[in-house]
């Protein structure tokens, strides 16, 4: 490894060393944990009682599904590199993805 | 790092007052005022994790509070083995914790490896007594403590049974030595749904064994028929007929810690602080009403 | 209180019990029975409903950001059909629905939504990291005291929490519009460290390169051998910021010196 190379090395840790404790006096201890804590709880209650979820069967093959998303999916606008808007659900064709 | 030494000191014993099921939203609640809460039940497989939040908030609520562990997911009567993985997890909670006690339901669960995430019930056989038998024993064997079985909440019943729910149970705790859960809200929404006198039952039920109650809310629907279908839903205060049939108990054998669950629709912590309040009051009244036996 | 005992035939096994619950068009098995000894039917909806309504509400708060791109309705239809080919393998509904990402690929709702399955994986990765093992990160410092000799042959162990997920979409940024009001997300790949820091999980951007040697430094290279992968991936791939999230991300647990 060349001398430069190195220096370069030893500043980068450096900063990222400086730029962390800067950082570090600005946290707070507030919990942030965006409902991760209440996801997947076991308990032992009952559901809604014989009128829902598991009553009725809800065929998804093929084009019997009909059912559309109605969520952000919908009205989220995702820039594309030139600075156009797409809406969020476009497909892939249309959202121009990266070769991978 | 989660200590998996065994925690030196005693354990707190459950009071023979009121606990609540423990949410983690009530969490600062608890820790600056509990009061009509003197203890906690945890359900066991929320604190099977590695680490993170839950247990560090375990540790410090068990340092404070009294904690039984309630198991919802060991499938008991589950007509496979029971999971040594699932089994080997409990083991380390409870030895981590070494709570005042542990408890499990009789019902199934896990059925060719898929967990259904409910307790699901079983007939009242001589099968399904060797089989719960079997299970209890190894259970109680592999954690080195005794358990309390918990009687469940019905809404049908199966042809095949040949025993009754109350003698079933008794023979169980019999054959393994292990204590009782009694559910006093899960009797009435099976006396309701099954049409049986809960007061019957309460006198066929080996109240001696009984080292816990549970009181909860239940929702009421109905079946094809219109006739009466309460289901236990966990979601709303204590219905009164349950709170008479809670004294009836109490008076009959005497008092014993008591856990108000709410579990759905879970209010903030007054209203469920309010609840133990009132458990308190039906727990003092009614066992000073106590008939010596 | 013994009941008198019935023919074999009124026997309910637990696959039938089972298959009927979650297949509502099979009546609910014979043997089962209501209060006057008739067939029971609405009364083993009840099981039907339970486990659907758990297990549905389970993957609803296990995803949220899911929940609100696709809307509340579509996901617990949703949910429905996923729960019944993907039923819990585990008692710890902490971890259920790892199949989500797979899932969505194919589900012919959700199949024209390509950056989906990712936001899904950040989704799990992320309740990964809040159950993860505890560690205690070191402090950056301690870095700066080793020569650039010491430097290169370090390894660096990575916390529990720690994970890498290579997105060709910017799953983060629809993730943070989505639960934390961010902005309109830029089209563009995204890769994303996911630790966590004291209790709560965190998800950062990486810069280009990065994703190549947090990767590296989890595989047990060394410094060196991560830095000279990323290098040799991005010539001009920033080491500052890349430590600067796993130093952010309480990231780094351990130095071990070559």
């Amino acid at each position: 490894m060349s001398k430069a190379k190195t220096i370069a090395v030893l500043g980068a840790v450096s900063a990222a060393v400086a730029a962390n404790a800067t950082a570090a006096l600005a946290d707070g201890d507030q919990e942030k944990c965006f409902g991760v804590s209440l996801a997947g709880q076991n308990d032992c209650k009952a559901g809604p009682g014989t009128t829902c979820a598991g009553s009725s069967t809800v065929d998804y093959q093929g084009n019997a599904w009909k059912l559309v998303p109605a969520g952000t999916c919908e009205t989220m606008e995702i820039t594309d590199a030139s600075g156009k808007m797409m809406k969020g659900s476009l497909t892939e064709t249309e959202m121009n993805l990266p070769a991978s | 790092m989660l200590d998996t030494s065994p925690k030196s000191g005693p354990k707190k014993a459950l009071p023979n007052s009121v606990g609540v099921g423990y949410k983690p939203q009530h969490y600062n609640d608890l820790m600056e005022d509990p009061g009509a809460v003197t203890w906690l039940e945890i359900h066991a497989e929320n604190y099977m994790g590695d680490g993170g939040r839950p247990l560090a908030q375990l540790k410090h609520l068990s340092e404070r509070f009294p904690i039984s562990v309630h198991g919802v997911g060991l499938s008991i009567g589950g007509e496979s083995q029971l999971d040594p993985e699932h089994l080997a997890r409990l083991k380390k909670l409870v030895d981590w914790l070494n709570p005042a006690k542990f408890s499990e339901h009789l019902a199934w669960s896990t059925h060719d490896s898929q967990f259904l995430n409910d307790l699901l019930p079983l007939p009242y056989t001589n099968d399904t007594l060797a089989r719960v038998t079997r299970h209890i024993n190894e259970v109680q064997e592999f954690l080195g403590r005794k358990m309390l079985l918990e009687n469940p909440s019905s809404y049908l019943a199966f042809a095949e049974s040949t025993w009754s729910e109350p003698d079933f149970i008794r023979e169980i705790a019999r054959r393994t030595g292990c204590g009782l859960l009694l559910d006093v809200n899960n009797v009435f929404i099976s006396a309701t749904n099954l049409e049986f006198d809960p007061r019957a039952y309460i006198d066929a039920y080996p109240l001696e064994l009984v080292e816990e109650f549970h009181l909860a809310g239940h929702d009421e629907d109905a079946d094809e028929l219109g006739r009466k279908l309460l289901i236990d839903s966990h979601g709303k205060p204590v219905d009164e007929p349950v709170w008479a049939l809670f004294d009836y108990v109490v008076a009959k054998g005497g008092a014993r810690p008591a856990l108000v669950e709410w579990d759905n629709d879970v209010p903030e912590f007054p209203e469920l602080e309010a609840e133990a309040a009132h458990a308190t009051n039906h727990l003092a009244a009614a066992s000073t009403r106590q008939v010596p036996a | 209180m013994n009941i008198d005992v019935k023919p074999k035939s009124s026997e309910v096994s637990q696959t039938a019990f089972r298959t009927a619950m979650l297949d509502p068009s099979t009546p609910a098995p014979e043997g089962l029975v209501n209060p006057d000894g008739l067939q029971a039917e609405k009364r083993f909806d009840v099981y039907r409903n339970n486990v659907a309504h758990s297990l549905a509400t389970a993957l609803a708060e296990g995803f949220p950001v899911l929940v609100k791109l696709l809307g509340e309705e579509f996901f617990r239809q949703m949910a429905l059909v996923y729960l019944r080919i993907h039923p819990p393998s585990s008692q710890m509904m902490m971890h259920y629905g790892a199949a989500i990402p797979q899932f969505l690929v194919g589900f012919p709702g959700t199949v024209h939504l390509k950056y989906l399955p990712d936001v899904a994986k950040l989704e799990l990765a992320l309740r990964r990291a809040y159950h993860a093992g505890d560690s205690e990160a070191i402090d950056p410092v301690k870095l700066t005291a080793l020569s650039q000799a010491d430097l290169m042959d370090a390894r660096l162990t990575l916390a529990p929490a720690v994970e890498i997920l290579r997105s060709d979409f910017p799953a983060l940024s629809i993730w943070e519009y989505n639960m934390q009001d961010g902005p309109s997300p830029v089209m563009s790949p995204e890769d994303i460290l996911i630790s966590r820091k004291g209790f709560d999980p965190i998800a950062q951007r990486l810069p280009m390169g990065g994703a190549t040697f947090v990767e590296a430094l989890l595989k047990g290279s060394t410094f060196g051998t991560a830095l000279g992968l990323a290098t040799s991936e991005v010539a001009d791939f920033d080491l500052t910021i890349t430590l600067g999230a796993l130093f952010a991300g309480h990231a780094i647990i351990k130095i071990d010196r070559g």
